[in-house]
């Protein structure tokens, strides 16, 4: 009847598993419902052949909808192996989806974000093609989609510091000292994950120590506390799309963007986007595990000599960030989005033009979202 | 500035460093730590019955105070040192001369890290002091300064120094540090975790301090750290180390010093009872939540530019807004102001750093 009625979503589904009956197990078995997640899959320049990624994550990806999304500027065709649910989208699909002038916004490392639109799932999970599963510290291979979901799907605790880190996990809690009105915690709308092997540094670091590799497994995931700002990468990211997914988005692009992972800023700016959405409407972020395994790639010594804006941006960036206040009458995502990018031109925008582009980008993305991205499919959720 | 990775930090800190160990029972614990704590100087304050004599292992060199010497050194201003309370402990703090201070209770011993090796914990302490905290900006590969990690792409160069670390908060394997509700729902939980990982709790962002595994400078932060009116006589216990902790937090963030917390574990043998635990902690619980709302809000004036400024201020306000909540906090407010007299007086400005800094300082 629910079915029918279009009325179910993953919190009645969810209400019908706790029954515990065996007819509705087999039910959702036989109508093959998927939870709800779908990892979103970028592809870079360098990598049409997704075939040893998508071997590699085969066990973990499998049961998911995957989304590949190729990035426009990518001239080869993509080889992808076999006995995956997916979706592709490639230059005409995305010029189709938003037009030919907007789909400019998706070249590059940006192309996730067309994932991020068309998705209609509740929880997105995105990872570069340059990384694999990482083992724990026991040699266990880390499923980072389930610690993801399960990240995002346990409260977060962003007004109080937790000395034993994430109070709801397995064999820990809240310390003593921790005010109990504070221990239901909100909700998590964004898990940032972690790398082992290369790290994600900016290029003068990876110059500076080429032979530095993160070898350290840090068995914690924690809340980012409300108010604190921190550089959001967006290698190994995942999001509750419903609560936080306009806030996400394609917008800064450095004037000599490339293809390697320190030679874009996109994602730090879209996290410190994030992190002040979510500071203001009481949503929270979490940190730590999942790790992934991150491959060598790249030569930083190459991309220094290209003159290094993202650090001076940064300069500049963070203390306007530290400084956004939004007002009581942004309530939804997407005006805190709106009201961010308004602040950003009058602020940043006299500075330089590159953050007149990008107030003007998260403009025309919220626009974007609200005709191409906001209809789901589960109303009522 | 030397690496401290690459210095035996054992041999730099011997002489600027005091250990501070509350105690009632023995300490023989000691006899575990022989090996990381002989070339320190510790000082021991027996809470309790002052005729008991309290056994020092050999080879330690000691100065021990009971209840008698701490009334007979403070005078009228004793009565801000708890009695029948390892918040007693904050005593050490005040006679030390040292620059730095480890603190530690009697019943915590050397844990062991993952590959089965003993982990020095007043090493990683001293590491953690001697090394900049990173409080205004978060670095997802937590402390930078440690071997093998850094800044991540994003942090801004300009953070990058760092600023000093007044606080070191260790952590704990075996009995975790739970409060009595928490111990009666789940006794058999042990911490079996070893999160390996230090960092900066943000500024603005407060914690619960436990002291049983502690570091800090003394110099720097020392008047901050009055672990309040506890146990005999008081309406509250197991609150001490939360007390100093607020505060200290709040006066780090004011005046751009770093709190960190993390590595190193000490192993906790000892449960305490829940039963006692809960009737100590009782009014705590309900009063934290009137306490963290005001410790969020206190804002330092910019003439605060001085740890007993700051803190006097504290105390002003804790008399103004807490008052009502309860008598006891009049009396912990005047105790709070006891508590700077007398460390001003057995620490003479001249001798001591915990001077003013330029206004710059608060941010």
């Amino acid at each position: 009847r629910t079915l029918r009625a279009g009325k179910l979503t993953e919190r009645v589904l969810k209400l019908f598993i706790a029954t515990g009956k065996d007819e509705v197990f087999s039910l959702i078995q036989a109508l093959n419902i998927q939870v709800t997640v779908t990892p979103v899959l970028p592809t870079r320049a360098l990598r049409p052949d997704l075939t040893s990624f998508m071997n590699e994550w085969r066990t973990i990806f499998s049961r998911f909808h995957l989304i590949i999304v190729k990035d426009p500027d990518l001239k080869e065709e993509l080889k992808i192996p076999e006995g995956f649910n997916l979706d592709v989208y490639k230059k005409p699909d995305i010029d189709r989806v938003v037009g030919t002038s907007t789909s400019t916004i998706f070249s590059g490392y940006s192309c996730r974000y067309f994932g991020y639109l068309v998705s209609r799932k509740k929880y997105i999970i995105s990872v570069d093609d340059d990384c694999y599963p990482a083992k724990d510290n026991k040699g266990i291979l880390v499923d980072a989609v389930a610690q993801h979901i399960t990240n995002l799907t346990t409260p977060a605790t962003p007004f109080f510091f937790n000395t034993l880190y994430d109070p709801f996990t397995e064999g820990a809690d809240f310390v003593r000292g921790y005010p109990f009105s504070l221990r239901s915690g909100v909700q998590c709308a964004l898990s940032c994950g972690l790398w082992l092997n290369l790290a994600d540094y900016d290029a003068p670091t990876q110059a500076l120590k080429p032979e530095e590799r993160n070898s350290r497994y840090v068995d914690a995931v924690l809340t980012v506390p409300a108010r604190t700002l921190m550089p959001i990468s967006g290698i190994n990211i995942a999001f509750n799309r419903e609560v936080i997914g306009p806030a996400l988005l394609p917008s800064l692009r450095l004037g000599g963007e490339g293809k390697f992972r320190w030679e874009t800023m996109e994602d730090i700016w879209s996290g410190m986007c994030v992190k002040v959405v979510c500071d203001h409407l009481g949503l929270g972020v979490k940190t730590g595990m999942p790790y992934v395994w991150r491959n060598d790639r790249g030569d930083a010594i190459a991309s220094l000599r290209k003159e290094w804006e993202g650090v001076k941006l940064m300069e500049e960036v963070v203390p306007f960030f530290q400084s956004v206040r939004l007002s009581r009458e942004a309530t939804t995502t997407e005006d805190c989005v709106a009201e961010v990018a308004n602040v950003v031109k009058e602020q940043l925008g006299t500075k330089d033009p590159m953050f007149a582009r990008a107030a003007k980008a998260m403009l025309d993305w919220v626009k974007l979202w609200k005709s191409v991205g906001s209809s789901t499919s589960s109303p009522g959720a | 500035m030397a690496d401290p990775a690459t210095i035996s930090p054992a041999t730099l800190l011997k002489d600027e460093l005091d250990i501070v160990i509350p105690t009632i029972r023995n300490l023989d614990f000691l006899e575990m730590w022989r090996p990381f704590f002989q070339p320190y100087h510790l000082i021991i304050v027996q809470d309790g019955d002052p005729s008991k004599a309290i056994k020092v292992p050999e080879g330690f060199d000691y100065e021990l105070y009971n209840r008698n010497d701490i009334n007979r050194i403070l005078g009228p201003k004793a009565s801000c040192i708890s009695f029948k309370d390892s918040a007693c402990r904050c005593f050490g703090y005040m006679v030390s001369k040292k620059k730095y201070i480890y603190t530690i209770d009697d019943d915590c011993f050397v844990a062991k890290d993952p590959s089965g090796k003993d982990i020095n914990a007043l090493e990683q302490h001293i590491k953690n002091l001697l090394s900049p905290s990173t409080p205004f900006f978060f670095n997802t590969l937590y402390d930078p300064y440690r071997a093998g990690a850094d800044f991540v792409r994003g942090y801004p160069f300009s953070l990058r120094e760092g600023v000093p670390t007044a606080v070191s908060h260790g952590l704990w394997l075996n009995i975790p540090d739970y409060d009595a509700p928490t111990q009666l729902v789940k006794p058999l939980e042990r911490n079996t975790r070893y999160v390996d990982a230090v960092m900066t709790i943000p500024k603005g962002t407060l914690f619960p301090m436990c002291g049983m595994n502690l570091a800090f400078d003394r110099e720097l932060i020392g008047p901050a750290m009055y672990f309040g009116l506890m146990g005999d006589g008081q309406p509250i216990g197991r609150y001490d180390d939360m007390w100093a902790g607020w505060c200290t937090k709040v006066i780090c963030d004011h005046l751009g010093w770093g709190v960190k917390t993390g590595l190193p574990y000490i192993w906790h043998s000892k449960a305490s009872n829940p039963f006692v635990n809960l009737r100590k902690e009782y009014k705590g619980i309900y009063w934290q939540e009137e306490l963290i709302p005001f410790f969020q809000s206190v804002t330092l004036p910019k003439d605060c530019t001085s740890v007993q400024k700051c803190y006097t201020e504290i105390a002003k306000q804790v008399k103004a807004k807490l008052g009502k909540v309860d008598d006891y906090f009049n009396k912990l407010a005047d105790a709070m102001v006891t508590w700077i007299e007398a460390w001003d007086e057995l620490n003479p400005s001249g001798a001591s750093k915990s001077s003013d800094l330029p206004n710059g300082a608060s941010k």
